[in-house]
């Protein structure tokens, strides 16, 4: 079980499939993912990260595939779960109606934290998460980031080991999002395993560990740097005088997976194959351009990935 | 004004009308509720009230005269009873609402005249009930002459017949229905509505926990509308409680109880709080039209009788009324009590099994 030695693994999952009707939300998705440690999801909107993520914490019942979380088989042992785990769903789900102090007052009881260690730990999320100021003002009433932070803070409150996060910062400013990911670090340092779903690349490369889903489908895993890594020689930087007539004609070709204007110059992801010849070869004629070759970064991971993974669909 | 514009809305309020399918069902739901339950069930013609009999005179005219009364139609006349105390004790648990007692010298009243031959004692709880059977007074006696007022129609538990005195009681029942229904039908939906649901099902709280915690505030808060009633109609109204004080309030209690959980229940069925609050709706009409408070349970074909027997109002119309106004105890209305509690158990436990701590 979950104290079994040599289990560093918090989720381990095994073919993890959710279907709604005809439609396959979660389609065979296998998972180690380890303790300790932040493992993004990254994908676009309706790639299934928050299918998964609600199997995951037994909120939804897998229609086919094994799960195992914290060493609790699910959605079996879900219940016993949800002792363990801290969920912070995508929409504010706290009481707009109910002030900072009585939200988190609610959810320690809700989590039955001893009434002698409710107050003081209430106490210590609200200052570490900066909402002193704030612990008589109704939730509903809060900014984008006070509410982020006081939902984080009601989802630690009971000190989970596993912490899942459905796009935790589509709804805040900047400054705040690095704040949050910082207290994310936080409390990984501190034995945590973090799960986190994003659409956001930068967000993204922040995780230690990462899964690319791509239509429900798992499209690759490893850490940022890996998968960056495993794109070697193949993103190339080209300045050119007519990017749009370059874009189209670089876009034509099948050995060309993607192009992206940046400012005067066109990122092209190319195929293995193709050199600095054969991608001068596709510009319009007498084209003038500068090529050179550069880093892989997450972007062009993704588009790879779900490249691949669109061909194999067809 | 642009038609375009104007089109395109009332095209759109078309299209979210006719994907809400319960809202959509009401529209053709309750118009057909009102209209079967007020033309078939309501009937303020009523006709076989519950009846009995002492004999005492056993004579071939006193049999005369209750065939007389039974040729009415008015009373539906139940096994016979052999003394006016057994009547009383029937009238006060409920069972008859008429008692008709012929005297021992009946033969002898009917000669000389003096006083009235034959004695009909009404249970005055109910005014429909109450009209019904003064029409009594008008049945002919054997050897009958003018000027001879020979039936006494009396009014149990409401003399006077004052208006307030039948309503009071049955009010309760009314504004507690309302008012907890409504309430706790909302009350799941809002959380579901609102996001709250996703977060609470993420965490240990149990079912029973969630149902019984958003139950148990109510009951206090039906309690203090009991008492608000009841001050009320004993200050402004003087509406008398008979019974005692805290039968009323455990019959309260229990119909309390049974209002939430029928609340809870329409909350795990509807979607969204306006769905909560026609479903409230949908179960109050018969409530308030087959209980027995607006409309005399005895005029209620079979059918509306059975469908009321299920609704909770039903029973607590006929424990308050007999508790308040006839002075009767709980123990004179066991199956009242009993049906009340079923009922509160069973929507409970379908509410609490119907609210999964899951998403799919």
């Amino acid at each position: 079980m979950d104290d079994n030695p040599g289990s560093d693994l918090a989720i381990r999952a095994h073919g993890l499939t959710r279907r709604f009707g005809t439609l396959v939300a979660v389609d065979h998705i296998d998972l180690s993912i380890p303790r300790g440690q932040v493992y993004g999801f990254l994908g676009p909107n309706g790639s299934g990260k928050s299918t998964t993520l609600r199997m995951l914490c037994g909120l939804l019942t897998p229609s086919a595939g094994d799960v195992e979380v914290l060493g609790l088989r699910i959605p079996a042992e879900a219940e016993a779960l949800k002792r363990r785990i801290g969920y912070m769903t995508q929409k504010f789900s706290l009481y707009e109606d109910l002030t900072v102090l009585e939200n988190l007052q609610f959810l320690a009881a809700i989590h039955d934290l001893p009434r002698a260690r409710a107050a003081p730990r209430v106490q210590e999320v609200m200052d570490r998460y900066d909402l002193n100021g704030q612990r008589k003002q109704l939730a509903g009433t809060l900014s984008g980031g006070q509410r982020q932070r006081l939902a984080l803070a009601g989802s630690v409150l009971h000190e989970p080991e596993l912490l899942l996060l459905d796009e935790p910062t589509s709804a805040v400013d900047p400054e705040s999002r690095r704040n949050f990911w910082a207290s994310l670090f936080e409390l990984a340092d501190a034995g945590t395993t973090l799960l986190v779903s994003t659409h956001y690349m930068d967000e993204a490369e922040r995780c230690h560990r990462l899964a690319i889903l791509e239509s429900g489908r798992l499209v690759a895993d490893g850490t940022p740097q890996a998968l960056c890594e495993a794109l070697p020689g193949r993103v190339w930087l080209l300045q050119t005088a007519q990017t749009r007539m370059a874009e189209a004609a670089l876009r034509a070709s099948n050995e060309v997976l993607g192009v992206a204007q940046i400012g005067n110059s066109l990122r092209v992801l190319a195929e293995p194959g193709l050199d600095e010849t054969g991608l001068r070869r596709l510009l319009p004629d007498g084209a003038a351009a500068r090529i050179e070759i550069v880093a892989a970064n997450l972007e062009d991971v993704f588009v790879a990935a779900t490249h691949i993974a669109r061909k194999d669909a067809a | 004004m642009n038609t375009t514009r104007l089109f395109a809305i009332i095209l759109k309020e078309l299209r979210q009308l006719r994907r809400d399918r319960l809202t959509f069902g009401m529209i053709l739901g309750i118009p057909t509720l009102q209209l079967l339950l007020f033309g078939y069930a309501i009937n303020l013609d009523i006709r076989h009230i519950d009846t009995a009999i002492v004999d005492q005179a056993q004579t071939v005219h006193s049999r005369e005269i209750i065939a007389a009364l039974d040729a009415t139609g008015v009373v539906r006349l139940k096994s016979p009873v052999s003394t006016p105390e057994q009547l009383g004790d029937l009238l006060r648990k409920g069972r008859i609402n008429i008692g008709i007692v012929l005297p021992r010298d009946l033969e002898h009243r009917l000669e000389i005249r003096d006083r009235p031959a034959l004695q009909v004692m009404v249970d005055g709880s109910d005014q429909t009930v109450q009209a019904a059977a003064r029409q009594l007074a008008a049945i002919p006696l054997p050897g009958m002459r003018a000027n001879y007022q020979g039936v006494e129609v009396v009014n149990f538990y409401n003399p006077e017949r004052r208006a307030p005195v039948n309503t009071v009681p049955g009010l309760i029942g009314v504004i507690l229905t309302m008012t907890l229904v409504m309430f706790t039908a909302i009350a799941l939906v809002r959380e579901r509505e609102r996001g709250n649901m996703e977060m609470l099902i993420a965490t240990p709280v149990s079912p029973w926990e969630l149902t019984l915690g958003k139950v148990l505030p109510f009951v206090a808060i039906g309690l203090v509308q009991v008492t608000v009633v009841l001050l009320l109609g004993k200050l402004v109204f003087s509406v008398p409680v008979r019974g005692l004080l805290i039968e009323v309030y455990a019959a309260a209690l229990l119909f309390i109880m049974a209002n939430l959980s029928l609340g809870i229940l329409l909350s795990t069925l509807a979607r969204s709080q306006f769905q909560a609050m026609q479903l409230a709706f949908f179960v109050f009409l018969p409530q308030i039209l087959l209980s027995g408070f607006m409309f005399p349970y005895a005029g209620m074909p079979p059918a509306a009788q059975w469908i009321a027997e299920v609704l909770p109002m039903t029973h607590f119309i006929r424990l308050i009324r007999g508790i308040m106004l006839r002075g009767a105890g709980l123990a004179d209305l066991p199956m009242d009590m009993l049906a009340l509690a079923i009922i509160a158990v069973v929507l409970l436990v379908i509410s609490t099994r119907r609210i999964s701590k899951r998403l799919d």
